[in-house]
């Protein structure tokens, strides 16, 4: 188990209800989290279409959690 | 400096970031704005609201700026990309470019407004004269009747 803390924006912000948790998990990467966040929230974008950041860089979804990470999700961007 | 990118919560003033890409051996600049239309995919628009996360999208877009450095011949590049709640007719975006010649210049500067569209962490919520408001590019309910953006 580790305790990590999820951030999130834009639509995923307003599906989870919240911008940030904090979580113990069983999840070991990035992908697993997603998927576990996923299901509890409600979240209907894929990885394949969205990015994750852990500790202010952004990483790949196979990435491994430790302890006190901070997991950023990002869904589909629109900028410009 | 030889380039700059900002995200920024005011308005964007274009003519004084087109006076700080002058340069001796610039012959051409190329400026592009990006507005808010009253329209998009069929639905009337009536505002948009950007979110950001501005540590990444500003290392994104200053990477992205990097790129157009060492690809083209260009002397120098800004962007700034607005966050917060716009109306229709404001700037979101502005990219310039100045160049010792155009071509260089036009094809920084597409390459430049390209990639910070799809790599950079902003996100845009349209708000339609309905009342209903939605994420651009993002999956949404079925009851929504919306399918998953094919982009």
């Amino acid at each position: 188990m580790v305790d990590v803390t999820a951030q999130y924006f834009a639509v995923f912000r307003e599906q989870a209800g919240r911008d940030a948790e904090a979580l113990t998990t069983r999840s070991q990467t990035a992908r697993e989290l997603f998927a576990e966040l996923a299901e509890r929230h409600g979240f209907l974008d894929t990885t394949a279409r969205c990015k994750v950041a852990i500790n202010g860089e952004m990483t790949e979804w196979e990435a491994r959690l430790q302890s006190g990470d901070v997991v950023l999700f990002f869904p589909p961007v629109a900028g410009g | 400096m030889a380039a700059s990118f900002e995200i920024s919560a005011r308005p964007i003033e274009p003519d004084a970031l087109k006076a700080a890409l002058a340069a001796d051996r610039a012959g051409a600049c190329v400026c592009f704005e990006g507005w808010v239309r009253n329209h998009n995919e069929g639905e009337p628009v009536t505002a948009l609201e950007y979110e950001t996360h501005e540590p990444l999208a500003v290392k994104e877009g200053e990477r992205v700026l990097a790129e157009a450095l060492e690809r083209f011949a260009i002397v120098r590049a800004r962007c700034v990309h607005r966050t917060g709640r716009l109306e229709i007719g404001d700037c979101a975006v502005w990219v310039g470019v100045s160049a010792a010649h155009r071509g260089a210049a036009f094809d920084a500067c597409r390459y430049i407004i390209d990639e910070i569209k799809h790599r950079l962490p902003i996100w845009k919520k349209e708000h339609y004269s309905s009342g209903e408001s939605g994420w651009v590019n993002c999956a949404r309910p079925e009851r929504d009747g919306a399918a998953l953006p094919s982009s």
